[in-house]
């Protein structure tokens, strides 16, 4: 798909904001989309993600900030004249035309010739592999062709931006995988820049380049799927970035950005410290899958671990999770741990002791959430 | 395992309340109630709690103690607490927030109700203004405009609509001769009722009768079926692929509107004569004279006046009909709004056109 290559991103978001009433939907974000990059806008329901995308397509006017894209502020350009491609939730496909002719409506809406119309359907719905597809009718695809041909209608006019509203979130979860395939795919394949809206953490860590975590309005993070996962930036996005074991404790020392906490009890870790100060208190984040586990004694693990009891094993098809109390009795803490499915457990059983470690650069401790 | 225990005793120094056992999460669960009730009893009085006896606290046990506290309107004198409890109570003490005050209901001010009407006023002459552009654009954006929109958005509002105007029109006609012969008949103006009703219907009651029905009709139902497009993004859809919203979607039905709404109001005065003949042949008055009557006394200006009048008020129903469904918010209530909104919109937009045009047509003396 030849969509004219520039200098600048192709969106770019400077301090939008956006309120409604007393609330602040949106709170000066700032944001790039570049050519060929898929960026995904994650937060919970009510974190302003869905405001944000509907400003970019003009459907909401913001109070403040800039949008451009390929450089062009469009603050007050019709949501037609931006250059935007945009998928919904639902497929809405036309059910009274044929697949080609739903991929041609907006082409023909806007008065293109039928052999130019012709030609770029017939580009679009290769882009999505259902070239062969043309003449069916809406009620003959499957759930997942259906996004296919919607895909293909946001592509047809060659957009420099696309914006996707959660469109797999309708899917049944074979259908999305497949959907996720076939995005990741695609987005490669074009110029244009992908904005991706999801509350679904699988979802975007499978597709993005980079992941906008955003609460409350506010961009909490921006990464790629790998640093938001292993380096959260703040305590919100370890906790919704996937699962993590949260710990309380007290800093008693930084050295070298290492942090050693004093837990519960009186155990001691360490974690990375992320904007903690000492004497103050903190919360330790470790992922299940980065702690070690051993049928031995904490002495006999070495320094840094803790003793542990393991109060459950629960089967999830591919993976196994491990339930302990983690710390001296009386002041034991739950913890989590992630095994792949198989994976031996040293003939570690329900009620026995255990230790479990974990390296320093894994875990990571922050200030705590306010109102946590 | 030793369960939490809860005793009220009175001493020299007065009344005492003494937990003991363990005061965790199951513990305090199981003396909660009691405690803030016995709290609840010393309020102003001192409290004083005893926790010599309890075997360990933890956070459940700290917050039961502060709710003892809130319950009891008045500091807490704890006997016999640890350190490391007071240390405990102090950081729960902390973390505590402050109960929000009861959300009390939004009161309107003149300012705000004035600010809300002009908004609401400037919204509605924007989207008279988008609508009047995309009338006169139509030559243009024809693709855009679905003649089979029309056929069905008047279908709708017009063809199935006749039964209930017929039936609403004889009714009307009905009960307007019956209340006007009463008293005409103690003057011997028996006769003069057929061109009294007549001239009602026809120049008032027969276009305003029609377009409330149209409201209730469809107007509502326009509000709807555009409501539920645009909470589906079917619209946002619709804008995103260069498609106007208003040619496609407003302009079908502001048409079908001004298209059926005299031939409603046709319909609902012939309904309303016929009524009224009824009546007025039962009553001894021969069909003849009731027909030289409304002939004589009923003039075509009326009755193009009437028919002119109606088709204003169809585009009236329709549009704000149309503009509701656009402006539907989000939430499942927000179609019912939108529909409630055309309806009552409709009505009272109908009234004050018929009012405009009776000072118009009463300065050109018609």
């Amino acid at each position: 798909m030849a969509v004219t290559v520039t200098p600048y991103p192709r969106l770019s978001l400077r301090g939008l904001t956006k309120r409604f009433g007393e609330t602040l939907a949106v709170d000066g974000l700032s944001i790039e989309v570049g050519a060929g990059e898929l960026v995904t806008l994650l937060g919970p329901s009510g974190s302003g993600k869905t405001t944000t995308l509907l400003a970019v397509a003009g459907f909401v006017a913001p109070d403040a900030g800039e949008i451009r894209v390929d450089g062009r502020p469009v603050s007050r350009t019709a949501p037609h004249r931006r250059g935007i491609g945009m998928v919904f939730q639902e497929a809405m496909l036309l059910p009274h035309l044929t697949v080609a002719e739903n991929v041609a409506f907006p082409l023909r809406m806007n008065g293109v010739g039928r052999t130019e119309r012709e030609a770029a359907v017939g580009r679009a719905l290769d882009m999505v592999r259902l070239g062969k597809l043309g003449a069916r009718m809406p009620d003959q695809l499957s759930g997942g062709q259906a996004h296919r041909v919607a895909l293909a209608r946001a592509l047809v006019k060659e957009p420099r931006l696309i914006l996707l509203d959660e469109p797999l979130a309708a899917l049944d979860r074979q259908l999305r995988e497949e959907m996720q395939a076939e995005l990741r795919a695609l987005h490669q394949r074009i110029g244009a820049g992908l904005l991706y809206v999801t509350h679904d953490q699988s979802e975007a860590l499978t597709l993005s380049d980079r992941i906008a975590v955003i609460a409350d309005g506010k961009l909490h993070q921006i990464g790629t799927p790998a640093e938001v996962y292993d380096a959260p930036a703040d305590a919100f996005v370890a906790r919704f970035m996937g699962e993590s074991n949260r710990l309380g404790g007290v800093v008693e020392e930084i050295e070298d950005d290492v942090a050693r906490i004093r837990l519960g009890g009186g155990l001691m870790v360490e974690a990375i410290a992320v904007g903690v100060r000492l004497g103050r208190r903190c919360v330790v984040s470790v992922r299940p899958e980065r702690i070690a586990l051993a049928a031995v004694t904490a002495e006999e693990m070495g320094d840094g671990a803790l003793p542990a009891v393991l109060r459950d094993v629960v089967h999830h098809g591919d993976h196994v999770r491990l339930h302990l109390d983690a710390g001296p009795p009386g002041a034991a803490v739950p913890l989590v741990v992630k095994r792949p499915a198989g994976a031996p457990l040293g003939g570690l059983r329900r009620g026995e002791s255990a230790a479990i470690a974990w390296q320093a650069h894994h875990a990571r401790a922050f200030e705590p959430e306010v109102g946590m | 395992m030793s369960e939490a225990r809860l005793s009220l005793g009175e001493r020299d120094d007065g009344p005492r309340i003494t937990l003991a056992g363990p005061l965790d999460a199951a513990g305090a669960g199981a003396v909660w109630t009691k405690s803030i009730a016995a709290a609840s009893k010393l309020r102003g009085r001192t409290l004083a709690v005893d926790i010599s006896g309890i075997s360990r606290c933890d956070t459940a046990g700290a917050t039961l103690l502060l709710d003892m506290e809130a319950a009891g309107g008045g500091p807490l004198a704890l006997i016999g607490a640890t350190e490391e409890i007071t240390a405990l109570i102090a950081r729960v003490r902390a973390t505590r927030m402050p109960q929000p005050p009861p959300a009390k209901a939004p009161a309107l001010t003149w300012r705000e109700t004035i600010i809300h009407g002009l908004s609401a006023a400037t919204e509605g002459i924007a989207f008279l203004g988008e609508t009047a552009v995309a009338l006169v654009m139509l030559p243009a954006r024809m693709r855009m405009f679905r003649r089979q929109d029309l056929w069905t958005a008047a279908d709708a509002a017009g063809v199935r609509a006749v039964p209930l105007v017929m039936l609403l029109g004889v009714l009307i006609g009905l009960i307007l001769a019956f209340q006007s012969l009463i008293p005409m008949r103690r003057f011997g103006a028996d006769i003069y009722v057929a061109s009294l009703v007549a001239i009602g219907l026809v120049r008032e009651l027969g276009p305003l009768l029609a377009a409330v029905i149209l409201s209730g009709r469809s107007g509502s139902a326009f509000a709807a079926e555009i409501g539920t497009m645009k909470v589906n993004q079917e619209v946002d859809a619709l804008t995103t692929m260069g498609l106007d919203p208003v040619t496609m979607l407003v302009l079908p039905r502001v048409l079908a509107g001004i298209a059926v709404m005299p031939a409603l109001t046709i319909v609902l005065d012939f309904s309303g004569l016929l009524g009224m003949a009824l009546v007025l042949v039962g009553d001894g008055i021969p069909l003849t004279a009731i027909g030289n009557q409304v002939a004589y006394w009923v003039q075509p200006s009326d009755f193009y006046g009437a028919l002119a009048k109606s088709a204003v008020f169809g585009a009236a129903v329709a549009a704000i009909g149309c503009r509701a469904g656009l402006s539907t918010g989000v939430g499942p209530q927000a179609v019912g709004v939108s529909a409630t909104a055309a309806v009552v919109g409709g009505i009272v937009g109908s009234i004050v056109l018929d009012g405009i045009f009776a000072l118009i047509f009463f300065r050109l003396g018609i």
